[in-house]
């Protein structure tokens, strides 16, 4: 079994799906829904096989490889393998799609039975999906630049023919945003090439690594990539996109847009621009590690003064997406499996938050905080689950968001120790916006209107209990998620060429060390 | 000067372009001799011939010109070599596909052309026609004829059949424009105004061919560019002479600062004209300008740099930035086309085999989005009440705002354009973006980053308008949009009314009687049916896009395989 295409698999299967859904004959749409769940489940199984031909013992190297010749005379393959964090971000991604399918269940106007709306909206996710798996596994820097571009349009329509009122607003802000980063990126990568090796396997990201390019070189390419990466992930200052798109678009996409497209952002930090450029990481480290503190604190206390849940809870990732860049540029293995580790846990945390959201949104046809009060004691569990997927967004130990923001801070404080500090107030913030959120919201006398609000039926149940369960587990066990990405971490500071900095502070909770190369 | 020597003659290579031009000939001959009833089904079979006997006999001459690198025909005049069978097959194909567009009819057995030509725009003559049904059929042979200019064009070495190939695919085009069957005056104006500046043009570039003669001493490219490798103190005249030459093909191209033409011509003329147009002569003025700069000049290319780059970027700018204004969907293409008349140069600059073949590929991709796009608007039309009272087909509907929410009307046709919008964007698995990098890593290679970074940034421009259309026809209702609509001469209940029953479905009937009632002045935007011969060419075309940006290797492939000039 160990040659069979697990990763080509993982996205044809989502991409059938989306064709399946959009061929579904007049008299099949009833059942729309069950082919999109469906699909999404066998996808699922499909990740947990991928699991077991997956050696953890050897997360650092890239498995469940394939290399097929794509677009030879451009030096163009089709290349997937992941290592530990591709992995486990391939794994959170199809985690969330159910779940996003089930959430969507009632959208779209379609309350008594599913409508050609919601038909189309599931389709998009799907294909969205097979681009998600696609860019995490890419091997290719041609390959992961064709899908980092292309996941841009079923978006696109993702917010602006689903959303809210301003949605075509947001859309098209998101859009160009995105593209005039791509585009920037598309002459770096354009540049990459003819300063590697060239040849029909040009694009290999193994076949660049290590390529020699001139001091000033580097740094253009690096900040070409940079730039479409931070605003992609998105960085202060070019975070300004997220919250608009966020606050329109339907919960489902705000999940999917901000729980794993965004970590495209990160992740291409992560995985391009320091193998690629390490040179150029390092001088741009100082600069960068700043603007991350900046975005911790900033989106922190925006997050504090919104009125809207929706942007309330983009901005809550501004700051997030701060730990984990810091994470990775502060360049210690500690930090770097942090951030790998905060990536996956922030989808899992922010998804439940848009997603609950979004239930309260579509039961009193409102975002806006100062229309809620009260709902504790008329929705008891949506109050408790909310408050505990709450609490992961500030980390609270127990919690899975706890061990991997323990890990950014522990790292970086070894190498600075200031900024560490500095980051550490963005904890305190996390624990205001999200209790008074919760304040605001769910204490306090009942409000009229309000009073017979339903609490969570068995299918919303089995959209945050999932959630809450994996938070739990995984705060509580890290040790086998921390075996994915520990690894990969240490290749990566070997290939940024940085000595590690030991943290002082010895970590109960850190697996298998010695698997690294 | 010596005595007339006999050029020899290879007919073999010459079989793809003589095939179009005979079956022109014979196709005036047709004019002559059939009965008009039979005339259109014979022109359109002898047409659709042609060209695929032509594309067959590019075919047959593929692999003997991949072996020995091409032939001289007619005694240096004319080359047949890689890039002229790559330029010839796109230019034949995509005037297959056009010639589809063209003869394509609505119900009612309208075409987009003129009954009689010759009629005064609202004279009783041309009612009379109108109403007896006549057809200008010479259409097909002007067609074949501009094609045959076109196959000529990028082939030529020698300055004199350069010219005499551009007046022949000028001519043909001059006539087509002015040869629409709805707003005549305007596409009479756009015939006017082309050819007043083609002629001129034509002067001038015939001025500059007279400059490097005097230059050189010849007027085969060889020889000028051997000439200019041993100075001889008429510098002047190589460098002024060379500027008007490119000066003509840059009018072709509709590269800034000569494309002053292309939104009036493009907007004026039939819509599958300007298709035609669009694609075709880009790729043959194109085929003839890698020639003289790769062929001709390469010994000026220092002086030339200059030149071409100022063009390129003010060509991307300009075209960028007026097409964002732009309120008329046939207007946004033509200046789309001309900042992609920029991106095409960018490759040209890079003066070099990678280049070369980038040129090629994307002058195929963005030909094949062209005519699709203009086959799309050619069939959304305005639906109003006709004379007898009942729904007929009006015009085309190109001003945008009546191209909102096509997609919930039409979802087939705004997803079929939406692929070619996002082809001219560029977005990935596209035949656009492979065609966009391939230009851009041509330029960074050739040294030419900055001109790749202007691209780029154009580019992200360029997706606004892009983009535009595409929130139009799907993220914005008929209210919206006639809401936003400047002010014309409709009264606002009569748009709500009609775009009312527009939403609910077009049965005739029930749309004949709201609009006979509710707003008589007012027209819905519908799609038109057509015979299917654009549907078929559209299809072709959305497939070659796909393909080709799915897919690209065999073709880049094919094309890297021959991307080389014979001097």
């Amino acid at each position: 079994m160990s040659d069979f295409p697990w990763l080509s698999a993982l996205v044809v299967l989502p991409l059938l799906g989306a064709v399946a859904l959009w061929v579904l004959p007049t008299g099949a749409r009833r059942h729309t829904r069950a082919v999109a769940l469906g699909f999404a489940l066998a996808q699922v199984a499909l990740v947990v096989a991928a699991f077991s031909a997956f050696d953890v013992a050897d997360a650092a190297t890239h498995q469940l490889v394939e290399t097929y010749p794509w677009i030879p005379a451009l030096g163009v393959s089709w290349a997937l393998g992941v290592d530990g964090v591709g992995l486990a971000l391939i794994a959170m991604s199809v985690v969330l799609v159910p779940l996003v399918v089930l959430a969507a269940w009632r959208e779209q106007g379609s309350v008594s039975g599913p409508t050609d709306r919601l038909r189309h909206y599931l389709a998009l996710v799907l294909l969205l999906e097979a681009f998600i798996v696609l860019v995490f596994a890419a091997r290719d820097v041609f390959l992961f630049y064709v899908v980092f571009e292309a996941m841009l349009i079923p978006v696109y329509f993702m917010i602006g023919a689903f959303g809210g009122a301003q949605r075509r607003y947001a859309a098209v802000k998101f859009l160009l945003y995105s593209l005039a980063g791509g585009l920037v990126m598309l002459v770096g990568v354009i540049a990459l090439y003819l300063q590697g090796p060239g040849g029909p396997e040009g694009f290999l990201t193994e076949n660049l690594v290590g390529t020699a390019l001139d001091p000033s070189v580097e740094k253009w390419l690096f900040l070409s990539f940079f730039l479409a990466f931070a605003i992609k992930a998105p960085m202060f200052p070019v975070h300004t996109w997220l919250p608009d798109a966020a606050q329109q678009a339907p919960a489902g996409t705000s999940t999917l847009l901000v729980g794993v497209l965004d970590k495209v952002g990160t992740f291409g930090m992560l995985t391009l621009c320091l193998p690629l450029f390490p040179n150029a990481s390092r001088w741009a480290a100082p600069v960068i590690v700043v603007l991350a503190v900046v975005s911790v604190l900033y989106g922190a206390l925006l997050a504090i003064g919104q009125k809207d849940m929706m942007r309330l809870v983009a901005y809550t990732s501004v700051s997030h997406f701060g730990f984990i860049v810091l994470g990775i540029f502060a360049f210690t293995s500690t930090s770097i499996a942090g951030s790998s580790f905060y990536m996956v846990n922030h989808g899992l945390s922010t998804g439940g938050l848009f997603l609950l959201v979004g239930f309260l949104a579509a039961r009193r046809g409102s975002q806006q905080i100062g229309d809620f009060g009260g709902l504790q004691k008329v929705v008891p569990v949506m109050a408790g689950l909310f408050l505990v997927v709450g609490l992961s967004a500030l980390s609270l130990p127990g919690l899975s968001t706890f061990v991997s923001e323990f890990l950014v801070i522990v790292g970086t404080f070894a190498r600075h120790p200031g900024v560490a500090v500095a980051a550490t107030f963005g904890v305190v913030l996390a624990a205001l916006y999200v209790l008074w959120l919760y304040q605001r919201v769910f204490t306090g006398p009942v409000r009229p209107e309000l009073a017979s609000t339903p609490d969570l039926g068995a299918r919303e149940r089995w959209v945050i209990g999932p959630l809450v369960a994996l938070m739990l587990v995984l705060g509580f066990l890290p040790g086998p998620a921390l075996d994915l990405v520990r690894p990969p971490a240490h290749v990566s500071l070997e290939q940024v060429g940085v000595d590690d900095v030991a943290p002082t502070v010895s970590i109960a909770t850190a697996g298998a060390e010695g698997s690294d190369q | 000067m010596s005595g007339f020597t006999v050029p020899e003659i290879a007919w073999g290579p010459m079989v793809p372009v003589m095939v179009v031009l005979l079956t022109a000939v014979v196709g005036v001959l047709v004019e002559a001799f059939v009965p008009a009833a039979h005339r259109r089904a014979v022109q359109l079979t002898l047409t659709l011939a042609a060209l695929a006997g032509s594309i067959v006999a590019i075919a047959a001459l593929w692999s003997d010109t991949e072996r020995t690198g091409g032939t001289d025909v007619l005694g240096g005049s004319l080359v047949v070599d890689g890039p002229t069978l790559v330029l010839q097959a796109t230019i034949a194909l995509l005037a297959l596909l056009s010639t589809l567009v063209v003869a394509d009819r609505v119900t009612g057995g309208e075409d987009a052309f003129a009954p009689a030509a010759a009629a005064v725009p609202g004279s009783d003559y041309e009612e009379l026609a109108r109403r007896r049904g006549l057809r200008q059929t010479e259409v097909f042979p002007l067609l074949l004829f501009a094609t045959g200019g076109m196959m000529v064009f990028p082939a030529t070495t020698d300055l004199l059949t350069l010219f005499v190939a551009l007046e022949v695919l000028s001519l043909p085009l001059y006539l087509l424009s002015g040869m629409a069957r709805r707003r005549r005056l305007l596409s009479q104006e756009a015939s006017m105004k082309y050819f007043l500046l083609g002629a001129f043009v034509s002067a001038i570039m015939l001025f500059g061919i007279g400059l490097l003669y005097g230059y050189s001493g010849s007027l085969r490219f060889a020889d000028i560019a051997a000439a200019t490798a041993t100075p001889n103190g008429m510098e002047g005249l190589l460098v002024v002479g060379a500027l008007m030459l490119l000066a003509g093909l840059f009018f072709k191209v509709g590269a800034v600062p000569f494309h002053m033409w292309t939104p009036d011509v493009y907007q004026g003329a039939p819509t599958p004209v300007t298709g035609f147009m669009a694609a075709c002569t880009k790729v043959a003025a194109f085929g003839a300008l890698l020639r003289v700069v790769y062929g001709m000049l390469p010994g000026m290319a220092w002086d030339l740099d200059v030149v071409l780059w100022v063009v390129a970027i003010l060509t991307m700018v300009v075209g960028t930035v007026a097409a964002l204004v732009q309120t008329d969907v046939k207007r946004l293409l033509a200046y789309s086309s001309i900042a992609h008349a920029g991106f095409v140069l960018t490759g040209v600059v890079a003066l070099d085999d990678a280049g070369l073949t980038a040129v090629l590929f994307y002058l195929l991709a963005y030909g094949a989005a062209t005519v699709g796009a203009f086959g799309l608007v050619s069939l959304v039309r305005e639906q109003g009440p006709g004379e007898d009272g009942t729904t007929t087909l009006l015009g085309e509907a190109t001003r945008l705002p009546q191209w909102a929410g096509l997609g919930r009307t039409h979802p087939v046709v705004a997803v079929t354009f939406t692929l070619f919008l996002l082809s001219f964007a560029g977005i990935p698995l596209t035949a656009g973006f492979v065609g966009k990098f391939a230009v851009f890593s041509a330029a960074v290679e050739g040294g030419a980053w900055q001109l790749a970074l202007v691209g780029v940034l154009a580019s992200a421009a360029a997706a606004f308008f892009y983009v535009r259309i595409i929130v139009l026809m799907f993220f914005t209702s008929p209210h919206d949009a006639a809401d936003d609509a400047p002010a014309g001469p409709t009264p606002a209940v009569g748009a709500v009314a009609s775009d009312d029953v527009a939403d609910g479905g077009t049965q005739a009937a029930a749309t004949g009687v709201a609009v006979a009632t509710s707003a008589p002045e007012r027209a819905t935007t519908t799609v038109a049916a057509g015979e299917g011969l654009t549907v078929v060419a559209v299809a072709v075309c959305a497939v070659l896009t796909v393909l080709l940006g799915v897919a690209p290797s065999p073709v880049l492939d094919a094309i890297a395989s021959v991307a080389v000039l014979l001097p």
